[in-house]
């Protein structure tokens, strides 16, 4: 009895993880399949010919190229925005903070559907051609406020004794941005800008209503997906999945290090010297 | 920056500019063009006009009441299944993991890295009626020989479940692990059972994370069509399928308008009624 107290919980998050994974086991898994009709429902045989030709379903290349041009460009755009606005919202006071607060948290807590049923009407209604500008405006638009959670938490733990400590030495307000707040800064602008390019990459539903005829990879799918997937969507689904982890794993281990940098070092903060560099004008 | 210097009050105007300028246009406005579209009369072909027709709300909720309880309900049982689910295994992680929990916390939100369609599309896969799980399922008699999983409401509620758990797990985990092992000793010390401890202490600890993570479930579940379509079928359907066939098949804009309008305003309204219970400043952390 004891031991079945025991490891009950282990064994739950065990079975859980299972779960969890079984679907991503599956999408890899029939990457390698070698289906015989039209379907790729059931396991047939093992080839590696899908990834060798993995662009070769009409369409499939192009979009996938579309939504990686989209991904970076509304990414590096939204997490600027994003970062002067979490500056502002931290840093500043200025009347109509909490009206600025409301703007940024509603798109995140407004359903997907409504955001990009919203925006369709604003196109027809003022006749804008949809296409590649408009899903990159409507990315924009919703990668914003995650940026600013995510640069807004790393702020607020942020210790401007730094940054003063920077200014009695000398600096003046730009050195002392450029050279302490912006390198203290750049996890958090960093971990944003990577979920924003998660978001922008994976959205179907907003691309859905404001893509006209571009073609992103999950609009690709989704037409597919009304006639027969081919097994060259799981390759590049695979391949997506693989390159986000090895990421999140690199992320890790540079916390890891970054923590045990500073167990070893506890004075590890910019030396005096460090900042006052002359400006290389 | 001498401009900066001089007006050192305009700087946070500045740096909020350009966001709140794309956020106005593209998010405000286009919700105004929604309102003012749910408000028109006519059809695609004819044209629309604006004619502050309040009757497109009242035949959407006639003919779709059915779709919107059906969202909701749906959203609901996949929320409670999520935290369910994930409440004990979240549990797991922060307190009995170790030094791993970085790597069980990957595993978590690596279902999203999986691109949404296609992890969808890979429950086709499982709950296929030839697959290995209805197989199971038929043998042992829990379903009849010719019953099956897919298209049904349980396999489209299954779907939004799996589709949005990391949205629960992850808010839960963040309170679990800020909280201070030593008040679990104390408790303990104080002669409080690990039940108790757990009821009294760990519970009401987490409770926003449970907040913050049912909104993050639900209010994508209600809006979601993608489960339904893939998944389900019309029977199935949420005001999500009904929306999106309105706006991008039918072209019936300002009923689909009407539709959304509908659906944020009960989300809005849900979510005013559970800030309410829980408390607002829980609810924007």
């Amino acid at each position: 009895m004891r031991w079945v107290k025991r490891h009950l919980l282990p064994a739950y998050a065990f079975l859980a993880f299972c779960y969890l994974l079984l679907p991503i086991a599956v999408v890899i898994a029939f990457s390698f399949n070698a289906p015989s009709g039209r379907f790729n429902y059931v396991w047939e045989g093992f080839t590696l010919d899908n990834w060798v030709n993995w662009d070769a379903p009409p369409g499939i290349q192009s979009a996938v190229v579309k939504s990686l041009e989209i991904g970076v460009i509304s990414t590096i755009v939204a997490t600027a925005l994003g970062t002067l606005l979490a500056l502002a919202i931290v840093r500043h006071q200025f009347r109509g903070r909490g009206a600025t607060n409301m703007l940024i948290f509603l798109p995140m807590s407004t359903p997907e559907i409504v955001l990009g049923a919203s925006l369709l009407t604003l196109f027809l209604n003022r006749q804008i051609v949809t296409g590649f500008g408009t899903i990159f405006i409507a990315h924009v638009m919703f990668i914003v406020s995650y940026v600013v959670v995510t640069v807004k938490a790393r702020l607020i733990d942020f210790d401007r004794h730094l940054e003063e400590a920077a200014m009695d030495l000398g600096a003046n307000e730009w050195v002392t941005f450029r050279k302490v707040t912006l390198p203290l800064l750049a996890p958090a602008i960093l971990s944003a800008a990577l979920l924003g390019f998660a978001l922008s990459i994976d959205d179907f539903v907003i691309t859905y209503f404001v893509s006209g005829p571009t073609q992103t990879f999950p609009l690709f799918v989704w037409g597919a997906a009304r006639v027969s997937v081919p097994p060259q969507v799981n390759v590049v689904a695979s391949a997506i999945f693989l390159v986000a982890i090895l990421v999140m794993i690199g992320n890790v281990l540079w916390g890891l290090r970054a923590r045990r940098a500073r167990e070893t070092m506890p004075h590890a903060v910019p030396l005096p010297e460090q900042l006052h560099q002359p400006e290389a004008a | 920056m001498s401009f900066l210097h001089r007006h050192k009050g305009a700087t946070p105007y500045l740096l909020l500019l350009p966001g709140i300028v794309w956020l106005v246009l593209f998010f405000v406005a286009p919700l105004g063009f929604l309102g003012y579209q749910s408000l028109q009369t006519g059809t695609f072909d004819t044209g629309y006009t604006f004619d502050w027709a309040f009757s497109n709300y009242v035949d959407a909720v006639r003919d779709y009441h059915e779709q919107l309880v059906r969202s909701f309900l749906y959203a609901g049982i996949a929320t409670i299944v999520a935290l369910l689910v994930s409440y004990p295994l979240v549990y797991w992680i922060a307190f009995r993991a170790g030094r791993w929990k970085n790597v069980f916390l990957i595993l978590i939100v690596a279902p999203l890295f999986v691109t949404y369609l296609v992890r969808t599309l890979a429950w086709l896969n499982i709950l296929a009626d030839e697959g290995p799980v209805v197989g199971l399922l038929r043998d042992v008699h829990i379903l009849g020989s010719d019953g099956r999983l897919l298209a049904t409401s349980f396999a489209v509620v299954a779907g939004i479940t799996y589709n949005f758990l990391p949205f629960m797990a992850l808010p839960l985990y963040v309170s679990l692990e800020q909280i201070d092992e030593r008040l679990l000793e104390a408790a303990e010390d104080l002669y409080a059972s690990k039940r108790q401890a757990f009821l009294r202490v760990t519970l009401p600890l987490s409770a926003p994370g449970i907040v913050a993570g049912t909104l993050l479930t639900f209010i994508p579940a209600a809006g979601d069509f993608i489960n339904a379509q893939l998944l389900g079928t019309p029977k199935q359907y949420m005001v999500g399928n009904v929306i999106q066939s309105k706006f991008l098949d039918v072209l019936d804009y300002p009923s689909a308008a009407a539709l959304s309008f509908i659906l944020m305003a009960l989300i809005l309204v849900g979510l005013i009624a559970y800030a309410r219970a829980v408390g607002t400043e829980r609810l924007t952390g």
